[in-house]
């Protein structure tokens, strides 16, 4: 295994920078890896490698002319297969987008073009982002680095195991209920749900409009803020994208500092249901952000425990309306065209076919909650349960400036698991959830490994909407204290495959 | 149940029995440069697909972003139309299927209208005189439009039997609004006159505000008529809604053929269900359409791709003042500054001519001649020729030409007629066609003096009777010389050459 799929991003970025390797070795050296191993994995969906090793030449000759790139230039990239790429398959993990090629690009491909990021390939996910272990992907599992049996998270599962499978050093995920941070969190890598509106969402084939968030993904605290100022910022062609300057997340990642910082605990989510070496690493952890000069507070979020509920009435109805153009009409798969089926039976047959049982099961979850006689005891009654939930986040922001938790109740569960349970894959996104639900920003990041499976364990920092800084000063002074007490990053210790 | 074919009981006799309850929505597409959420084009008839992008085109992942001139050609409409602007309202998402809707949802408003509670006054014309109705509006909504499907094979055009459809999106996007009338009751056997005064006022108000093109031929306008009948005293009935109905004309007969359709139902014990229904342009007639007995659920919910609008008070003060003058403020001041009838400006109005009369005397032309030309000769060509005033070939600038012509005595009314058919047909500008068809008036004492000659010498009685002071007689010389000018002599200084040829005194 060659040592620069191990560099962070930065350093790759300043190696390529002062000329001491290419953008095209490095490109080379992670195509050869995804070669390596990506049939054990699976991160990847498609490899767009050609256009990366293209896209790699050029800079390298804009360096040797002696032009001046951004701070990520010719680092490679892994991108989650939800959002647009032009010419290149874009599938969200479903079989109704087979085949589609996006006329246009989103808005985070733009950014990272323009930041001279290089794009390896599109990353597997469950269908439309519905799910937490990748599982219901279209096109197979993804299989997490650490334990080829388990799952690397959901929805983003290829995305945080192209990272921890050294396949790519930065990736972008999507979260809408902690598909960013939960795979993050079984696979020991760090994520960014920045704050709703910080990353445009042009581009980004919506599952659920008022939860979803493009953001970061890399195996350190810095590679994540440096990625996550590329690619945030206001965008004209996203209504809900925030018209306001960017946190200076970079600066926070690298000042890492929680000296006199209040940071809460929130009481209903470090309770029960914890897997117990998941407890004990959020416990010491908090012991080490303490001992860093941090004050612990615990906080009460009284109705943090209606969230889940909530959620999965908005999510699906929001995504019974979203899914509504996926009917075979205009792109992607067309069944039962035989001459034989009137336009709507075609509708009906290409859905059947195309879409996988957790998408049919929230569109007829949703339809039902938005139809007429349950609109008010459904979508209505959430919608004020989210209103609640972000109150109780502005209240307790008044009283500290971050809230911490565990990302997720377990490490790592085996592929199947929990396959044919959806409440039991539900509850996963518990410590997420509230989250997008309010429209704040989240990182997970690694706090060690669970004494009785060996598999990564994550941590979650909650800060106010437009806060995303105080994510990565938190974020960065933890991980600081722990590459102190281990001397690498937890990263390091997974199996090189 | 009744179908198109059945005998319908005549109109009188239905609302001698029962009284009618309309209401209208009418949509209008927006006459933005852009698309409701794009920058793509609105032009009206370019090549299929040419006018789009991912976002009118519902592409996965694409996002909607609000056109803010549409927004104020709402408010304006919903102040031309006594409105209130609501202080804050959002878009919903009205989901259902359909193959030309990109996104398999339509983005419109719900129970979040920008406008709402407002009213139009209408007049219409009654045996007593000229009645004013008021209809009440409900809302003024903003949504997008669909795209446009045609069918092709079979035999009737529609889906059903066709071979294949082809879908064009240039029309998808296109900002439409939608005014719904509250119910309007009480205006008895005036209901289909009340339909069309108010159609027809709605599209002079947006004229008048230049927000649409409102070309009902071309779909930029489109009225639904929704239509009950109840026996006084009784509850209200049940009503139907004919679709997509396209010319004023069609408005006043969809309500009449309607009304007795629904009686002729009534009348002989059958029911009238809630129904959708198409009104035939040749038949004059509706055909029954989807039934609504099984509603179907549009799922509305708040857009969570949009944010909600705010238009600030002081932007809708701005749009306020800004505000033109409503048709019927105007037809009142050019009543009085014409001083003309109601009737003879209905008649303007019908013939689409005020506007082409006041630019025409706001370039200093004398009010009725203005009139004059518009209202009488072109017109008269128009209506031949099925055109609109403004399709002819004809400027207020050429009447201008043609007036100051006339003043100088180069031309008279019936030379200026050849003038304008010469411009019709394309012939060149005013100059060039007096020259070429060779229209000027005779003036030359010379030349007309060897024509008075010629005539005396052709109808020698007639010369005697003038010099023995038969003075009328001169008629017929002054006939003959203009018929051997060909009509470009001025026949009044042909006479009074004569009679000074003759030596004779009036």
């Amino acid at each position: 295994m060659s040592d620069l799929i191990r560099q962070s991003a930065a350093t790759l970025a300043a190696a390529i920078a002062s000329r001491e390797t290419s953008a095209v070795e490095v490109t080379q050296v992670h195509l050869d890896r995804i070669a390596a191993v990506d049939d054990k994995v699976h991160a990847f969906l498609h490899l767009t490698g050609d256009s990366a090793l293209a896209q790699a030449k050029s800079i390298d000759a804009r360096i040797a002319s002696g032009e001046q790139l951004g701070p990520l230039a010719g680092v490679p990239l892994a991108l989650k297969d939800v959002l647009a790429m032009k010419g290149e398959p874009t599938t969200a993990g479903s079989r109704i987008l087979e085949g589609w090629r996006p006329p246009y690009d989103s808005t985070v491909v733009q950014r990272l073009r323009a930041a001279d990021i290089v794009i390896l390939g599109k990353t597997n996910m469950d269908e439309f982002a519905m799910g937490s272990s990748t599982e219901h992907s279209a096109y197979g599992p993804t299989h997490n680095p650490w334990d080829l049996d388990r799952i690397p998270g959901g929805s983003g599962g290829g995305s945080a195991a192209a990272l921890a499978a050294f396949e790519a050093p930065l990736a972008i995920g999507t979260d809408t209920g902690g598909s960013i941070r939960q795979p993050a969190s079984v696979t020991g890598t760090v994520g960014v749900k920045p704050t709703y509106g910080g990353v445009s969402r042009y581009g980004q084939i919506a599952l659920a409009s008022s939860l979803d968030q493009p953001g970061p993904c890399a195996r350190s605290v810095l590679d994540t803020a440096l990625l996550h100022a590329v690619i945030a910022g206001h965008d004209p062609m996203d209504s809900t994208s925030i018209n306001a300057p960017v946190p200076d997340v970079v600066g926070a990642a690298q000042r890492g500092d929680v000296r006199g910082m209040r940071i809460g605990v929130v009481k209903e989510l470090g309770g029960d249901g914890y897997q117990a070496g998941v407890a004990q690493r959020y416990t010491e952890a908090l012991n080490l952000l303490q001992d860093l000069g941090a004050e612990i507070v615990e906080v009460s979020c009284p109705h943090m425990e209606y969230a889940l509920g909530a959620y999965y009435l908005i999510l699906p109805s929001e995504a019974s309306s979203n899914l509504a153009r996926f009917d075979g009409m205009r792109y992607g798969l067309r069944a039962g065209d035989d001459g034989s089926n009137s336009v709507e039976q075609v509708m009906a047959i290409t859905r059947e076919a195309g879409f996988g049982p957790e998408v049919k099961r929230r569109i007829i979850l949703g339809t039902y909650a938005l139809s007429s006689g349950y609109y008010d005891a459904y979508y209505a009654q959430a919608q004020r349960v989210r209103t609640l939930i972000t109150r109780d986040f502005n209240a307790a922001f008044e009283k500290v400036d971050v809230l911490a938790s565990p990302t997720a109740p377990t490490t790592a569960f085996k592929l199947g698991e929990k396959l044919n349970d959806p409440i039991a894959m539900y509850l996963n996104d518990v410590a997420t959830i509230p989250v997008n639900l309010a429209g704040i920003c989240a990182m997970s990041l690694p706090v060690g490994l669970a004494p009785e499976d060996g598999l990564p364990v994550g941590f979650q920092f909650m800060a106010p909407a437009m806060a995303d800084d105080r994510l990565y000063l938190a974020g960065g002074a933890l991980e600081a204290a722990l590459v102190d007490k281990w001397g690498h990053l937890l990263i390091e210790e997974a199996p090189s495959l | 149940m009744s179908s198109a074919t059945d005998v319908y009981l005549p109109y009188d006799e239905a609302i001698s029995r029962y009284e009618p309850i309309i209401g209208i929505e009418t949509h209008v597409e927006l006459g933005t440069n852009s698309k409701m959420w794009c920058g793509c084009s609105t032009a009206f008839g370019a090549e299929a697909n040419t006018h789009v992008c991912p976002v009118c085109l519902g592409l996965p992942g694409s996002m909607p972003v609000v056109n803010r001139q549409a927004i104020e050609s709402t408010i304006r409409i919903g102040l031309a139309l006594n409105c209130t602007i609501a202080d804050w309202c959002r878009f919903a998402r009205k989901n259902y299927f359909y193959p030309d809707m990109p996104k398999d949802y339509q983005i419109s408003q719900y129970d979040e209208p920008l406008c709402f509670d407002g009213y139009l006054d209408v007049t219409v014309a009654t045996d007593d005189g000229p009645q004013v109705v008021r209809v009440e509006i409900e809302r003024v909504h903003m949504e997008e439009d669909t795209g446009k499907l045609s069918h092709t094979g079979g035999a009737t055009g529609r889906i059903h039997g066709a071979d294949y459809s082809l879908v064009d999106y240039n029309r998808a996007g296109i900002p439409l609004i939608e005014i719904v009338t509250k119910t309007v009751i009480g205006t008895g056997k005036l209901a289909p006159e009340v339909a069309r005064a108010y159609v027809t006022e709605l599209r002079d108000v947006m004229r008048a505000l230049e927000v649409s093109d409102v070309r009902m031929e071309e779909g930029s306008m489109r009225c639904d008529v929704n239509l009950s009948l109840n026996k006084p005293g009784d509850g209200w009935g049940t009503r139907s809604e004919t679709k997509n109905v396209n010319s004023l004309r069609s408005v006043e007969r969809a309500v009449r053929s309607e009304i007795e359709r629904q009686a002729s139902v009534l009348d002989s014990g059958g029911r009238v269900i809630q129904e959708t229904r198409h009104f035939n342009e040749d038949t004059g007639r509706s055909t029954s359409g989807r039934s609504k007995e099984q509603a179907e659920d549009y799922r509305y919910f708040p857009e969570p791709d949009l944010l909600p609008m705010a238009p600030s008070r002081d932007w809708v003060e701005e749009l306020r003042a800004g505000l033109p003058e409503m048709p019927s403020v105007k037809r009142a001041r050019l009543m009085i500054e014409w001083q003309i009838s109601e009737f003879e400006l209905q008649t303007l109005a019908n013939s689409g001519a005020i506007e082409r009369v006041e630019a025409t005397i706001a370039i200093g032309v004398d009010s009725s001649a203005a009139r004059k030309w518009w209202t009488g000769e072109l017109l008269r060509v128009a209506n031949e020729q099925g055109l609109e005033l403004d399709q002819l070939n004809v400027t207020p600038q050429d009447i201008q030409q043609v007036e100051v012509l006339i003043a100088s005595g180069a031309l008279n009314d019936k030379l200026a007629r050849q003038v304008f058919e010469g411009l019709i047909g394309g012939e060149g500008t005013v100059d060039a066609i007096v020259q070429s068809r060779g229209l000027a008036v005779v003036s030359d004492d010379g030349a007309l003096l060897a024509a008075i000659d010629e005539a005396l010498a052709g109808q020698p009685d007639v010369a005697e009777k003038i010099k023995s002071g038969k003075v009328q007689a001169a008629g017929a010389i002054v006939g003959a010389v203009m018929k051997a000018t060909r009509g470009q002599a001025d026949a009044a200084k042909v006479r009074s050459l004569l009679l000074e040829r003759l030596g004779v005194s009036e």
